[in-house]
């Protein structure tokens, strides 16, 4: 919402400054986004071309002897076609910042002729596209004064952003009430009465909903006639310039202006150009109406419309239509003022995609008290500037009365703002809000004006009270602490995802952050998920079943930009549905190219390999490990989702049922429907998935139990079949004494054709830890054939000899 | 000079000589090995007399323990020049590279990093975190945080929509971390203190804004918080959060569907170069809305509005980390790029308390 301060002034009676009027209105919740003070036009001085001689050396240019008012005469080259002795314009001295070309101006010299300044065209000035010659003022403006002054620049814009609940500040009317409640004036905004009613309406208007609820509560039309349209005056002009709608004519800006000053939106009609009287009905299937922004607009019978016998005349309440709208030929002109049912008028405005600010005015709320003064405001308004007479007014339709009365303990200011407002003061502050306040007792009763339907209840009046006197006034005071130390506040989900992210960055790893919305079509590799009915691009059109393919398509990002060797992680929401329990918290990451834990690319100590699927494993165990899980406790099947390679993937499992997660190297057919280039391999862990901690009945742990006695370790390798997982070699060997045996790791995998087609060598080493006495040769032995009998029996393979 | 010492000069002499350990063997041997000239010189007490042995036996004795001293400290010296040409031989360009610690090459995401320090600053205060669905239904993002059907407010959302089901019911992306203000109160009595880090939505995209982007929703109900202890809370918080001494802030009125009175708060700062200052200047920027839990919102939390009160703020995660770090371009959050993670990323190790400040 934009005014000018002479627009504030003619409504609000006040000595305040311009700051303390932007000051205020901002404390009181209408926020001064923009303030124009005018100064860029300030050095512009109205100067008198005494001659005008053709230059030396151009024939298009000028040679012009400028007074400027102080009497010496200045040199100024000129190519304006108007240039001419005697022409007043605007002048500008070398140093002044010209705004439309964006400009200081210097002494300058131009085909050699020295230019000791400039006369500017309006759009040198940026109030107009006119260029096509210099300002050309009457003779009589006063040379020497300021052009701004003269030609009414001088006028400080402020430009205000109305929160969804002020419609009532759409108006300069409203804002001086508000800068009066808060002290700084005292309202005098005159609505104008209607000039005496000199013949019936001869258009009449009928609300025509036969199927129930109507979208036009009230309607008030009356006829001027004899009037002669053309330019509205300079002054209304100033002000809708200023607040940057376009002057039309006398009728159109006559709207436009009332729209501003009273917030109260108006439509005029060419009374010639309507055909029978006016329905107001919604709009028939098929129907369409070219409106005055020259688009022509489909209806539906959700859009509510006003109709003659020609059809479809005005889009109700957002913008009148082509057909009917007024000409300088005008002669006859209806003058309709109503009121519409606010949600219509949102939902056909948003529907239509068309923004006015009759449908902006409207959809908040407009003063239902306002809409016949209004009407009589506006045909006052045509006769004063366009001459005519006026006719009855004609109204259909009931305009509605609010009259909510809230029971209002004064007492809820400082209950809920810890504010302590007496009682008179309150009462003040809500009389001149136009509240009407009864009542001497701790709770009051207060009579909500018709133009504010945002206040409800005692929370609304609350506000009101605060917002006036002042919130600053309001001293912070500190909300108590719940104990003396604070307790643990994350909950054991929050704690893993933390230490998840912790950890995997302390692996090597990047954190990203990546969009939710992905590309359908990658979503769909990963198993598809819910699907966005109005996304911002195609390839944000699916909330992402897994964090792999964002992550992915990152790496190739990065890659791009040259950095092939890249190692990313997430941990976030995943959606496998709209529910919110398809709303999976998951820990996902990728390593490309080179970059292992240990370090990317080459190095004198050694070149690192491309990753693999034992990178993706470990940064998964990592994941578990840091959110607390015992990772011996975890099985590892082989194989896991089809994007993975199907040999060198895998899935985390406890027990046969619940799945941890997934890790592996990319399939390259997914790479390829991903159009990346690999190699990748990557991990997801879903963190929800895991079992929360065992709840333990004490803080200690367990003591330390360490033997005496030396541990023993023997070595033992097995020719198995290549299929043979690792694992089971290992829990069979585990499991031939479990007490004795304390560790067992696996460190050769050996593979050649010489143990046979198919074969492979696993090497482990065991390591016993006598419990009470040391082991005899015999002992060992015996735990040696053991394993190997068990091993062999799990396995089918065989000790190599 | 005696036999004697004549003999200690020789063998020293020889000891000096010997420079290595054969050399040094042979030269213990040949004083002290069963031939050695000190050892048949021992062999010769026997056969002197009292008074000769009585001269003779310690003068030898001091000879052989002198020559065993020189011996043990010859070895010591060619030990040492043994050990240290060997050094000298092994010795590397310890100017060469070694890989970087992984956990210092790592990067925790500023977005993480913010959401750390905003719990740490809030778990003081006793505040837990809540979180919430991303999809959800209209309901709790708009109906019950009182946002009423058709209402412009609801249009300035922007809001993402999931494709209808067959009922015709349809999902949408939540605009805001608000609709857990209700699960929230749905699922706990009060009194209730906390926080709500999450990704929050809205189809609208251009320099200043992304179609995802993170909010922190706090909220407080109990049956005595006012707006007085709002604005504590919230400058300690803005104080605390800048690491600054004192930050001056303004609350201005404003509106918000879920709260009444609603405010918003402005913190004064330097815009003038390229980054902005907090706790000097003269310009004021608008970093939070807040105000106090509407009744509408409470009743939708199935409390009485006359027996609970409380306030709620939100304001943009991004926004902050912005403002705190000086990245100059959101979009930039999202896209992952290692260059800008590992520039404007934090190390894994640099984890956010109050006691060792939030940010090193």
């Amino acid at each position: 919402m934009k005014f000018t301060l002479s627009w504030l002034k003619d409504h609000l009676e006040t000595d305040a400054s311009l700051e303390r009027i932007v000051e205020t209105l901002t404390m009181i919740g209408l926020e001064v986004e923009a303030l124009d003070d005018r100064a860029a036009y300030r050095p512009f001085t109205i100067a008198r071309v005494i001659s005008a001689e053709r230059h030396p050396n151009a024939d298009k240019l000028k040679v012009l002897s400028v007074d400027a008012g102080d009497g010496k005469p200045v040199q100024v080259v000129c190519g304006a076609p108007n240039a001419r002795a005697g022409l007043v314009g605007a002048f500008a001295a070398p140093g002044t910042y010209i705004p439309g070309i964006d400009l200081d101006l210097a002494v300058g010299n131009i085909r050699g002729v020295e230019s000791h300044g400039m006369m500017c065209s309006e759009r040198e000035l940026d109030i107009s596209d006119e260029h096509d010659g210099i300002i050309d003022l009457p003779e009589d403006a006063p040379v020497g004064t300021p052009f701004a002054a003269y030609a009414g620049l001088d006028d400080p814009v402020i430009e205000i952003g109305i929160t969804p609940n002020r419609p009532d500040a759409l108006g300069v009317s409203g804002i001086a009430r508000d800068l009066e409640a808060a002290g700084l004036g005292k309202v005098k905004t005159r609505m104008k009465p209607a000039p005496e009613a000199k013949f019936p309406c001869p258009v009449d208007v009928k609300l025509h909903f036969p199927d129930g609820e109507s979208l036009c509560p009230a309607f008030a039309l009356r006829m001027v006639r004899g009037v002669k349209n053309g330019p509205s005056p300079r002054w209304m002009q100033q002000r809708l310039i200023a607040i940057g709608l376009r002057p039309i004519s006398a009728l159109v800006d006559i709207t436009n202006y009332v729209t501003y000053d009273l917030g109260r939106p108006l439509h005029v009609f060419d009374a010639d150009k309507v055909a029978g009287d006016l329905v107001v009905r919604r709009a028939e299937k098929g129907e369409s109406v070219p409106a005055l922004d020259g688009k022509t607009y489909k209806l539906t019978p959700e859009m509510c419309v006003i109709a003659d016998d020609n059809g479809v005349e005005s889009l109700a309440g957002i913008m009148g239509g082509e057909e009917s709208g007024c000409t300088d030929e005008t002669v006859n002109v209806l003058v309709e003022s109503a009121l519409w049912e606010p949600l219509n008028v949102a939902r056909t405005g948003r529907d239509l995609g068309v923004q006015s600010d009759a449908r902006y005015r409207f959809e908040r709320g407009v003063d239902p008290a306002m809409m016949e003064p209004g009407c009589d405001h506006a045909a006052a308004l045509i006769v004063e500037l366009c001459g005519g007479e006026v006719s009855q007014m004609v109204v259909a339709g009931k305009t509605p009365q609010p009259d909510l009365v809230v029971d209002f303990p004064l007492a809820e200011v400082e209950r809920l703002t810890g504010l302590a407002v007496d009682f008179d003061q309150s009462k003040t502050i809500l009389s001149r809000l136009g509240f009407q306040v009864n009542g001497t007792s701790e709770t009051v009763q207060v009579a909500v004006p018709s133009w504010r339907p945002d206040v409800a209840g005692k929370a609304d009046l609350v506000e009101e009270i605060m917002r006036v006197h002042g919130v600053d006034r309001i001293e912070p005071k500190p909300l108590p602490r719940m104990g003396a130390v604070a307790g643990r506040m994350l909950t054991t989900a929050q704690t893993r995802r933390r230490n998840a992210k912790r950890a995997l960055a302390a692996r090597g790893m990047a954190e990203a952050v990546t969009w939710t919305f992905i590309p359908g079509d990658d979503a769909a590799i990963f198993g598809g998920g819910p699907r966005l009915a109005n996304p911002i691009s195609a390839d944000m059109g699916v909330m992402r079943p897994s964090l792999l393919p964002g992550l992915i398509a990152a790496a190739q990002r990065n890659a791009d930009r040259g950095v092939g060797d890249v190692a990313l992680f997430e941990v976030d929401h995943t959606f496998q549905g709209e529910e919110p329990a398809d709303q999976k918290e998951v820990a996902g990451g990728i390593r490309r190219g080179t970059a292992r834990l240990t370090g990317a690319g080459r190095s004198w100590q050694g070149v690192a390999a491309p990753v693999d699927v034992f990178d993706a494993k470990a940064d998964a165990l990592a994941v578990l490990e840091a959110c607390g899980l015992d990772t011996a406790k975890v099985q590892i099947a082989p194989g896991g989702p089809d994007w993975y390679h199907p040999g060198r993937s895998g899935t985390l499992q406890l027990g046969p049922k619940l799945v941890l997660g997934t890790f592996g190297e990319i399939h390259p057919l997914t790479l390829d429907a991903l159009d990346v280039s690999g190699p990748i391999c990557g991990f997801e862990v879903r963190l929800d998935a895991l079992p929360e901690p065992r709840r333990k009945a004490t803080r200690t742990k367990t003591p330390l139990e360490v033997s005496d006695l030396q541990s023993v370790r023997r070595d033992f390798a097995f020719i198995v079949d290549s299929e043979v997982d690792a694992a089971s070699l290992i829990r069979a060997a585990a499991g031939a004494e479990k007490k004795l045996i304390a560790q067992v790791s696996l460190f050769d995998v050996f593979e050649d054709e010489s143990l046979g087609a198919a074969k492979k060598s696993l090497a482990i080493e065991v390591t016993l830890q006598p419990i009470d006495h040391t082991l005899t040769d015999e002992e060992i032995d015996a735990v040696g054939a053991k394993i190997v009998q068990n091993v062999e029996k799990a396995t089918g393979g065989m000790l190599r000899g | 000079m005696s036999e004697l010492q004549e003999l200690e000069t020789e063998i020293l002499a020889s000891l000096d000589a010997a420079d290595d350990e054969a050399a040094l063997e042979a030269v213990r041997v040949a004083a002290l090995g069963k031939k050695g000239s000190i050892s048949q010189r021992m062999r010769t007490l026997g056969s002197m007399s009292a008074e000769e042995r009585q001269h003779m036996g310690p003068a030898l004795n001091g000879l052989k323990t002198a020559i065993t001293e020189a011996i043990a400290e010859r070895r010591q010296v060619l030990r040492r020049q043994a050990i240290a040409e060997q050094l000298a031989a092994q010795s590397v360009d310890v100017t060469l590279p070694v890989r970087p610690s992984p956990s210092l090459t790592g990067r925790i995401h500023p977005i993480t990093q913010v959401i750390d320090e905003i719990t740490a600053i809030f778990s003081d205060m006793g505040f837990a975190v809540a979180e919430g669905p991303d999809i959800e239904t209209d309901y709790y993002n708009f109906t019950a945080l009182n946002f009423p059907e058709g209402h412009p407010a609801r249009e300035m959302h922007d809001t993402f929509f999931l494709e209808p089901d067959e009922a015709g019911g349809r999902k949408l992306l939540r605009t805001h971390t608000s609709p857990v203000q209700i699960r929230t109160m749905e699922a706990q009595r009060p009194p209730i203190r906390i926080v709500i880090p999450g990704k929050t939505y809205r189809c609208d995209s251009d320099a200043t804004h992304t179609p995802m982007f993170h909010q922190l929703e706090g909220l407080v109900v109990d049956t005595t918080s006012t707006v007085a202890h709002m604005r504590w809370v919230l400058e300690e918080f803005c104080r605390a959060f800048f690491e600054v001494d004192a930050v001056k802030m303004r609350f201005r009125p404003s509106h918000f569907p879920f709260t009444e009175p609603s405010l918003e708060l402005d913190i004064q700062c330097d815009r003038r170069g390229s980054e902005v200052r907090f706790g000097e200047g003269e310009d004021w920027m608008e970093i939070l809305g807040c105000g106090m839990v509407h009744p509408n919102v409470l009743r939708a939390g199935g409390l009485d509005p006359d027996e609970y009160q409380g306030f709620a703020w939100g304001m943009g995660i991004d926004r902050i980390a912005m403002l705190k770090y000086g990245m100059p371009d959101l979009r930039a959050f999202f896209d992952a790029d290692a260059r800008w993670l590992d520039h404007y990323g934090f190390r894994p190790l640099d984890i956010p308390t109050l006691f060792a400040g939030l940010s090193s």
